[in-house]
């Protein structure tokens, strides 16, 4: 077996390794040339690709850097082109958005197709989230598709809205302003926070205790007019809802009412300038204008 | 053939088969990944980086202890439609301080890198304890014992020692002021010097105002609970390099 005299196998007729198991022998039939070639292909392939390329690490310590392929390929270079190129696609009809008003949007119709169709895909990941799919809303987070404004309505209203968000400390544009928790921080006591539960229960026409109601009267007109006005149609300025409408951000049970005085609520909206392109909030502005409550 | 009497040896003596296959495929993996640990540009340089704060990194941890990993990615893959949808795509140096990184490999939910900021701490908090609630598709479990649990955070000086000893740069100070930062992160309001400390502290070690976001995350002023961290957490993610500074077309930052 260690002599290497060439051992051939009688029934094959193919010479053995010379190796033997219990009598068993191994033939040693050359690889098939297709495998063969195959495989010196693959080695030839890996060569061309380490040169084309970019295959080798820089050296550390020698302030080179990895070797860039004479192909010059690169995946970071290849998606910043990509961006780039959509950008420029959507350049014109972009800057064209950007400037218009709603007025030349809603005679525009590839404008307003263009905007409607980036719109809706924005929305669907940065907005439905929070405000549902269309706009529908729910608790804490309000139904974009009425007519029913907190803030703003227009189109430039929502514009703002969208950039620098609601209570978003952040940005100094941001719109501020915060209703009194009137029961955590001690401003009103409980039994002063029932009687305005029973007030805005009879602002908004529903069965309410009547001497409840004139007990709370002085207390609205001290503590709730300045921004929800004395009728309690609330003041857009201020983001204070009207609170004779039968819409509730937050619930219009007696419940609800009696915790949004008591600790009140102060819903947050991030600001997305800065997250989003121009193009992209404008669109969303057009997008959430067309939902159905669009003011002019 | 002498090789072939050599290799016999070999062939013959399962241990020292065994031996050999080991040194042959050392070789293999030490050529691809030893260099990774000395190389200068496998870890672009950034600004804004800086190690995670007490409470961020117990959100880390309750992340990795709830399986997020498993449905949520965090890897913005350079790709058009994804850097179109979620943000710039992720670079190297915003896991360096994650021991172990989170890029997962499966999104049953949307990529979670750049969630930082996207929505609200009530979102998160209403998302979090019934996904239900604000996202009706969603099949994503409730985690509303989150915001039941007490946050635990005895521990949290010894985290950040043994992240140090795996090369995040906690400082002395960091370390002994763990629990007091951890604290102040989810207490507004409360007490104003910790606050300030805390802000400090990883802001000259971030070298970018604004990365650390002070709130009552789970509008529970009462407690710390893993609520808290959790939101913290993912309110960070993503958010902490300066893209405005990041040279995305320097040579050593070409993948």
């Amino acid at each position: 077996m260690t002599d290497h005299k060439r051992d051939i196998d009688e029934v094959s007729g193919v010479e053995t390794t010379g190796h033997s198991w219990d009598g068993i022998k191994e033939l040693n039939n050359p690889l098939p040339r297709w495998w063969l070639y195959i495989f010196y292909a693959t080695i030839v392939w890996a060569i061309g690709y380490m040169i084309v390329m970019p295959a080798i690490p820089a050296l550390p310590g020698t302030g080179m850097n990895n070797t860039l392929g004479i192909a010059g390929h690169s995946d970071r270079a290849e998606v910043a082109r990509k961006v780039e190129a959509l950008h420029t696609e959507r350049a014109a009809a972009a800057s064209r958005l950007v400037s218009a008003s709603l007025s030349e949007i809603e005679n525009d119709m590839s404008l307003q197709q263009f905007a409607l169709a980036m719109g809706e895909s924005a929305f669907g990941d940065n907005c439905a989230t929070c405000h549902g799919a269309g706009g529908r809303g729910a608790k804490g987070y309000p139904m974009l598709a009425d007519d029913i404004w907190l803030w703003d309505g227009t189109l430039e209203g929502i514009e703002t809205t969208l950039r620098h968000g609601i209570r978003h400390n952040e940005d100094p544009d941001t719109r501020r302003n915060s209703m009194p928790a009137f029961g955590r921080d001690g401003l009103l006591t409980p039994r002063e926070i029932d009687d305005l539960v029973q007030y805005v229960l009879n602002l908004s026409g529903r069965e309410a205790n009547k001497a409840a109601v004139g007990r709370a009267a002085p207390i609205f007109a001290t503590q709730c007019v300045s921004c929800h006005g004395a009728d309690g149609k609330g003041n857009r300025q201020l983001g204070a809802p009207d609170l004779t409408d039968h819409e509730w951000l937050f619930g219009g049970e007696p419940r609800d009412i009696q915790q949004t005085i008591y600790s009140a609520r102060n819903a947050h909206m991030p600001a997305w300038q800065g997250r989003l392109d121009d193009p992209t909030i404008k669109a969303l502005a057009v997008y959430v204008h067309s939902l159905g409550g669009g003011e002019k | 053939m002498a090789i072939m009497d050599k290799h016999q040896k070999l062939e013959r003596h399962s241990l020292l088969l065994t031996v050999g296959i080991l040194v042959v495929v050392a070789i293999g993996g030490l050529v691809e990944i030893a260099p990774l640990f000395y190389l200068e540009n496998t870890i672009e340089k950034v600004q804004g980086m800086r190690p995670y704060t007490p409470l961020e990194l117990k959100g880390r941890n309750i992340y990795i202890r709830e399986g997020c990993y498993t449905c949520h990615s965090q890897m913005v893959r350079p790709l058009r439609d994804e850097v179109e949808r979620y943000g710039h795509y992720s670079l190297a140096a915003e896991s360096m301080y994650d021991h172990p990184f989170q890029w997962g490999s499966k999104r049953t939910g949307p990529d979670l890198a750049r969630v930082g900021g996207k929505y609200s701490d009530e979102w998160h908090l209403d998302h979090l304890k019934d996904p239900k609630s604000v996202v009706p598709d969603s099949i994503m479990p409730p985690y509303a014992f989150l915001a039941k649990k007490k946050l635990k955070y005895d521990d949290i000086e010894d985290h950040l020692k043994t992240l140090r000893l795996a090369g995040v740069p906690y400082t002395d100070d960091m370390i002994a002021n763990a629990k007091a930062d951890l604290v102040a992160q989810a207490s507004p309001n409360a007490d104003f010097d910790a606050e300030d400390a805390l802000v400090a502290r990883y802001t000259e070690a971030s070298g970018r105002e604004g990365t650390v976001k002070i709130s009552d995350f789970d509008h529970n002023p009462k407690a710390v609970t893993e609520m808290d961290a959790l939101i913290a957490y993912l309110q960070m993610t993503g958010t902490l390099v300066d893209f405005s500074t990041y040279e995305a077309n320097d040579l050593s930052n070409r993948r």
